[in-house]
């Protein structure tokens, strides 16, 4: 196994994944499978190669320092699932 | 014939020439979707009411002269492209009820061009997937075969094309999501160069691949909406400021020396079925019959597209989904009392499995100890795999090949095998790891009836090529005619 069931629960935890014992398992032998058949990439020799992150040769964009009018605070809270006095509620965070 | 069945060039003659209105025409298309789509499940959300006043509009418009080639048909969107006061959900759970408060650059584009809006498409949830099986909302049914899946991840957008349920639609391509399905379901679809079409708007699944084009019931069409939604965009970073041709004007061109690129490696690929293979031979003698020249070339890297991907495009998925957290829009879990609890439930929840499994891909590979081994390592082929298509374009215009290897698979064969799934999409990927424009064109029917597609891949910024080709194409067989019997 590439991939192991301790591996499945921590990488979830990062990505903040809850999953259960049958998930676990399915995933591990699933994710296993796909990275060992990434791994045939190491059939490439890739010394001295620059890695492309972006296929379109592009400098920076910048945009003129000028004002704009947004969509205001009011809209953007619409979609919250919960709000108070104009901000976004969350759960308590500190005890 | 009926007035859903027009293509958007026919339904424009007729709206000019005052012989029928948009209300008429944007009538029969909700008809055509309150008749049918029960069976095949294409749409999300039908904006019934929002498309007639959109209509009414148009034909004010009209009435005064004023018409541009979009203004008053009926086209339906992909349901990850943002859509003022038209719920957009991404086919999850997690953006169920999710109102976008503004449009996506290339729904303002549509707007502004007069397009009616009709519906949103079902897809893969996040756009994950090539059978539009991992949609947390509904299925979609290939309308040549109910039985079979209509490609993916568009696959309600070419569904609803096929089916005479718009004029036409858009949709998104990350590794094939818009070639392949209009592989499956007969029409034809673009992948317009990575930076042409503004991704503002669009929900990300992988910001470097991803790409919105056109699908629709043919060349003249295609390159209608093409022309309509392309170009630069000051809200995308990424969109590249340079002039879209006309592409309409070019598809009379003749062939006369266009250089076709065949990969050698292609007939090799894994899984290619005899009679997807055939077809695609036979487009290349209608190629050449045309005036095209077919040279070799090859693509060395071909195999290693796959791999590439499915390390690259998870990864960028896992960081770009960390912002669907429960706090800021779509659902959250509203029982458990502590932040790091609600999140972790909110995000179990609401993601489906293929996309928990593209997350947990992602975050590991980008992970501590494991970054160079794979997202570097992958980064660095596909500078590889770029470079192979920069040398072929060095003797060849444009290349061909089949889109998928197969005609579209039965409804849950290949549901519990992600690999084999993700294999499929072996002809497709490299176009958006090289960031080049790809087409699927219909050229062919298996023994069963199912249609098949041909994919021409051009040099970056080349659209005009792939229609004049595709176009030349087109109009020398009649695949494009032929309609699903539903």
């Amino acid at each position: 196994m590439k991939i192991t069931r301790d591996d499945i629960i921590h990488t979830a935890n990062l990505a903040r994944l809850e999953m259960d014992e049958d998930s676990i398992r399915k995933f591990a032998v699933q994710i296993d499978d796909i990275l060992r058949y990434v791994e045939t990439l190491n059939n490439v020799n890739t010394e001295g190669v620059q890695p492309t992150s972006h296929a379109i040769f592009l400098t920076n964009a910048f945009r003129n320092d000028v004002e704009k009018q947004d969509l205001g605070r009011d809209v953007l809270l619409e979609n919250a699932p919960e709000k108070e006095n104009g901000n976004f509620m969350v759960p308590k965070v500190v005890g | 014939m009926k007035l859903y069945e027009l293509t958007i060039y026919e339904a424009h003659g007729l709206l000019k020439r005052k012989e029928i209105s948009s209300q008429e025409l944007t009538g029969s298309v909700l008809d055509r979707i309150a008749a049918i789509d029960e069976k095949i499940g294409a749409f999300i959300t039908v904006a019934g009411e929002s498309a007639i006043r959109e209509a009414k509009l148009a034909d004010k418009a009209i009435a005064k002269g004023d018409i541009q080639t979009l203004t008053g048909i009926p086209v339906a969107v992909k349901d990850l492209i943002c859509t003022k006061g038209i719920r957009t959900t991404c086919a999850s759970k997690i953006l169920e009820n999710f109102i976008p408060p503004y449009d996506a650059t290339v729904i303002s584009r549509l707007k502004q061009a007069g397009a009616v809006i009709v519906g949103k498409l079902n897809m893969d949830e996040f756009a994950m997937g090539s059978s539009t099986e991992n949609s947390g909302v509904r299925l979609t049914h290939n309308p040549w075969d109910l039985t079979r899946i209509p490609g993916g991840s568009s696959g309600g957008s070419a569904a609803a094309v096929a089916a005479d349920m718009c004029l036409g639609a858009l949709g998104s391509d990350t590794g094939g999501s818009i070639r392949q399905p209009a592989s499956h379901c007969g029409v034809v679809g673009l992948k317009p160069t990575y930076g042409r079409v503004s991704r503002f708007g669009l929900v990300a699944f992988a910001s470097s691949l991803d790409q919105i084009g056109p699908l629709a019931k043919d060349v003249t069409d295609c390159a209608i909406l093409a022309g309509a939604v392309s170009g630069y965009d000051p809200s995308d970073s990424t969109s590249v400021p340079r002039d879209v041709p006309d592409y309409s004007s070019f598809l009379t061109e003749g062939m006369e020396g266009v250089k076709i690129g065949i990969p050698k490696e292609y007939d090799s690929a894994q899984g290619l079925d005899p009679e997807v293979s055939s077809a695609v031979m036979n487009a290349r003698k209608v190629m050449e019959k045309l005036g095209g020249k077919c040279v070799e070339v090859s693509l060395p890297n071909t195999a290693y597209a796959v791999p590439v991907y499915y390390v690259i495009a998870p990864s960028e998925a896992s960081s770009n989904l960390a912002r669907f957290d429960g706090v800021k829009y779509g659902f959250r879990d509203k029982d458990r009392k502590n932040l790091m609890d609600m999140y972790r439930s909110t995000r179990s929840k609401g993601f489906g499995p293929e996309v928990k499994r593209r997350i947990i891909i992602g975050t590991y590979c980008l992970s501590a100890g494991y970054y160079d081994a794979y997202y570097k390592k992958a980064s660095q082929v596909r500078t590889l795999i770029m470079e192979d298509f920069s040398k072929a374009f060095e003797i060849c215009d444009l290349i061909l090949s089949p889109v998928a290897p197969t005609p579209a698979f039965k409804i849950g064969e290949k549901s519990d095998d992600p690999l084999t799934m993700y294999l499929s999409d072996i002809f497709t990927l490299s176009a958006n790891l090289a960031g080049i424009p790809g087409m699927s064109v219909p050229c062919g029917f298996s023994s069963g009836g199912l249609p098949i597609g041909l994919q021409l891949m051009g040099k970056h910024f080349s659209e005009e090529t792939l229609f004049k080709a595709a176009y030349n194409f087109e109009q020398a067989t009649d695949f494009h005619k032929r309609k699903p019997g539903i």
